[in-house]
């Protein structure tokens, strides 16, 4: 799973275009969207996106999205138990 | 002293008609163009949309002109204009300015790599040849208030005395484009839309044109257009803001401007596009300027949200609307869903229309405000 | 209506890797891709501001010029209101290409609602409205050249009627690597004569 978060992380500063920010600052627990990484509801969207490109997720319900991208951990826990690619 | 300027002629074309007359009747028995499409072209499972027939399109084109190489847009707006253009009779020199509104133009030309195709003043010059404008056109391209936008900058043109009539046209197309788009924003109702309802979940996108003619010329006046501003909420790029403070300044300056209080407005064409966050911006910007008790509807229900067109295309029904003295049922809306009280307009009903309001809202936090007074 | 003077506070041209104001080069870089001279600009700006990085190359243009003019201009507690008129030519092109490129293979159907959003002109209008707090009027006109005739009249016509005290205008042009921004505010007091002569020379430098 460590390689897993550190490959979401990665993915996360590119897809969101995140200047300015390493792998190395965003911590597993930390909060990804509100204080933390500041994320908003565009990047929400991006993120739904990413994980039917990346990992064949399809999200069927998008308020899901709430939950599942709370931090890098709670997307690598769910994207492991869900991942089809 | 200011000159007046009022709207003297409109026109449209819609699903549900290819003129004002047959809009109204279908809108009357509420029948909607919004239907079950499926078309693999434009999305890859069936979708709610309100979208013209082609056939219909083709054949009512065929009786203004055999010229062929229009595209699908050009023609729903050739057809908007040809009418209110012969009717009018106003001439084409220096004095006379041609608007179009759009967001996306010829946007299917990039389907093919036309990028050529898709500039929009390419799409302002292939009208503008076609009935022989004079003046350069000038294109009014801001997200969805564009359509009532257009009103207002002809307004403030002839005003300021640089014209004297003003020809708007207001139109976007359905297209894989805008279909994928809002749907990647989950914006898109999978059923159709229901303005200001509780389980309210997006948009059903359509397409029309609308065609207005602008002009200080009070003879043949349909409507005045007494107020206008367009205020930015400065918040985010494609949510409203929370408070609606752009909406609320832009409806506040209208007032002021046509010098009304807000208790004098006796109908609101709002924006309605059935996104939970736009029907509840309104919903807060109306109460905090004491608007919760004006009949308001959606026109969306009928037409869904034809971007571009909208703003223009419901100011021609809500004009209509003051005409008639008559107030349209919001259509689709069943039971309220937003957290302010506000009065939905829940079957067609006469009424009294002396002033009315009409508020559009759209992507970069833009919104517009026109204030229309009947003429008497 | 109040017809009093109007005039050009300040300018700026960006083009060629070059940032021009109030007739002067401000900051240059070598020949080098819009993405890398715009990070740079933004670096010489020495703005705090990520969510740059996000918008598309036609809004980075935009707020870029628009930061140059109004850095001085407006201090984001007071209430004003500095209308924004804008115009080009090529609308939000360069960016609906990249969208339609995200949308044309069905075997790789992957839209992006980061780059949809960017898919109309007035976008820019928005960036520039949040970062400084502009609730004020704003419209987007697309023009087949610059029309300094349109854009005198118009800013006029707002200033005029009291729908703003202050116009910053803009003719942002993006489209494939090639670009111009003409920006310019307009206010009733400065060096130079807001006029359409005066306008064209500034945009032809």
């Amino acid at each position: 799973m460590e390689a897993l978060k550190q490959e979401l992380k990665s993915k996360i500063i590119e897809v969101l275009n995140l200047e300015d920010v390493a792998v190395a600052d965003i911590n597993d627990n930390d909060a990804l969207f509100g204080d933390g990484l500041g994320l908003d509801s565009i990047d929400a969207l991006e993120l739904i996106v990413m994980l039917d490109k990346d990992y064949g997720i399809k999200l069927v319900d998008p308020k899901e999205g709430k939950v599942i991208f709370k931090s890098i951990e709670t997307m690598a826990a769910y994207i492991d138990e869900n991942r089809v690619k | 002293m200011i000159k007046e300027v009022y709207i003297t002629e409109t026109n449209c074309i819609t699903p549900i008609g290819f003129d004002v007359a047959s809009n109204i009747k279908n809108i009357r028995n509420a029948v909607s163009g919004i239907q079950l499409h499926d078309k693999p072209k434009l999305f890859n499972a069936p979708f709610y949309a309100s979208i013209i027939n082609d056939s219909d399109l083709d054949l009512a084109f065929a009786k203004v002109t055999s010229t062929e190489n229009y595209s699908r847009l050009e023609k729903m707006m050739i057809l908007a204009l040809e009418p209110i253009i012969k009717k009018s009779k106003v001439l084409f020199n220096e004095r006379t300015v041609f608007i179009l509104s759009t967001t996306k133009g010829n946007v299917t030309a990039l389907e093919t790599e036309n990028v050529g195709s898709a500039y929009l003043n390419q799409l302002a010059k292939t009208i503008a040849v076609f009935f022989g404008f004079k003046t350069e056109p000038i294109v009014v391209s801001n997200a969805c208030v564009s359509g009532i936008l257009a009103v207002s900058v002809a307004k403030r043109l002839i005003q300021a005395e640089l014209y004297d009539n003003a020809f708007i046209v207001a139109g976007d197309e359905v297209s894989n484009f805008i279909v994928s788009g809002f749907n990647s924003f989950q914006a898109m109702s999978d059923l159709p839309c229901k303005p200001y309802s509780i389980n309210r979940n997006g948009v059903t996108l359509g397409e029309a044109t609308a065609a207005v003619l602008v002009s200080s010329n009070k003879e043949k006046a349909k409507i005045k257009i007494a107020g206008d501003s367009s205020i930015n909420d400065a918040n985010h790029i494609s949510g409203p803001s929370r408070t609606g403070e752009g909406l609320y300044r832009s409806i506040q300056k209208a007032l002021a401007e046509a010098k009304i209080n807000a208790n004098q407005i006796d109908y609101i064409s709002a924006h309605g596009t059935a996104t939970p966050f736009n029907d509840e911006m309104e919903a807060i910007a109306l109460n905090r300027l004491g608007l919760e008790n004006v009949p308001v509807n959606s026109l969306k229900g009928f037409y869904g949200h034809t971007l571009g067109a909208s703003g223009l295309l419901e100011t021609v029904i809500s004009i209509q609307s003051a005409l008639e003295n008559k107030l349209f049922v919001s259509l689709g809306f069943d039971e309220i869903g937003v957290s302010q009280p506000i009065t939905i307009i829940q079957k067609n009903e006469d009424a009294t229309i002396q002033y009315f309001l009409k508020t559009a809202s759209g992507f970069g936090g833009c919104n517009t405000a026109v204030v229309f007074e009947k003429v008497n | 209506m109040t017809a009093d003077k109007k005039y050009i506070k300040s300018f700026c041209i960006i083009q060629n890797n070059q940032v021009w104001l109030n007739g002067e080069v401000v900051f240059e870089t070598e020949p080098t891709v819009f993405s890398d001279f715009s990070k740079k600009t933004y670096q010489f700006l020495e703005m705090n501001y990520p969510k740059f990085f996000k918008m598309d190359n036609l809004s980075k243009l935009a707020f870029l010029g628009s930061e140059l003019l109004l850095k001085t201009e407006s201090n984001s507690l007071e209430e004003n209101s500095t209308a924004l008129v804008f115009a080009n030519k090529s609308s939000s092109l360069d960016t609906d290409v990249k969208y339609q490129n995200s949308i044309s293979d069905p075997e790789n159907y992957y839209p992006s609602p980061a780059v949809f959003v960017y898919t109309l002109p007035n976008i820019c209008l928005g960036e520039i409205s949040i970062r400084h707090q502009l609730k004020s009027e704003n419209s987007f006109f697309i023009f087949a050249n610059y029309n300094p005739v349109f854009m005198e009249k118009y800013s006029n016509i707002l200033l005029e009627t009291e729908k703003a005290d202050k116009v910053l205008c803009g003719w942002v042009e993006y489209y494939n690597e090639d670009y111009k921004a003409f920006l310019y505010l307009v206010d009733r007091e400065g060096e130079l004569e807001h006029n359409q002569e005066i306008l064209k020379k500034l945009y032809n430098k």
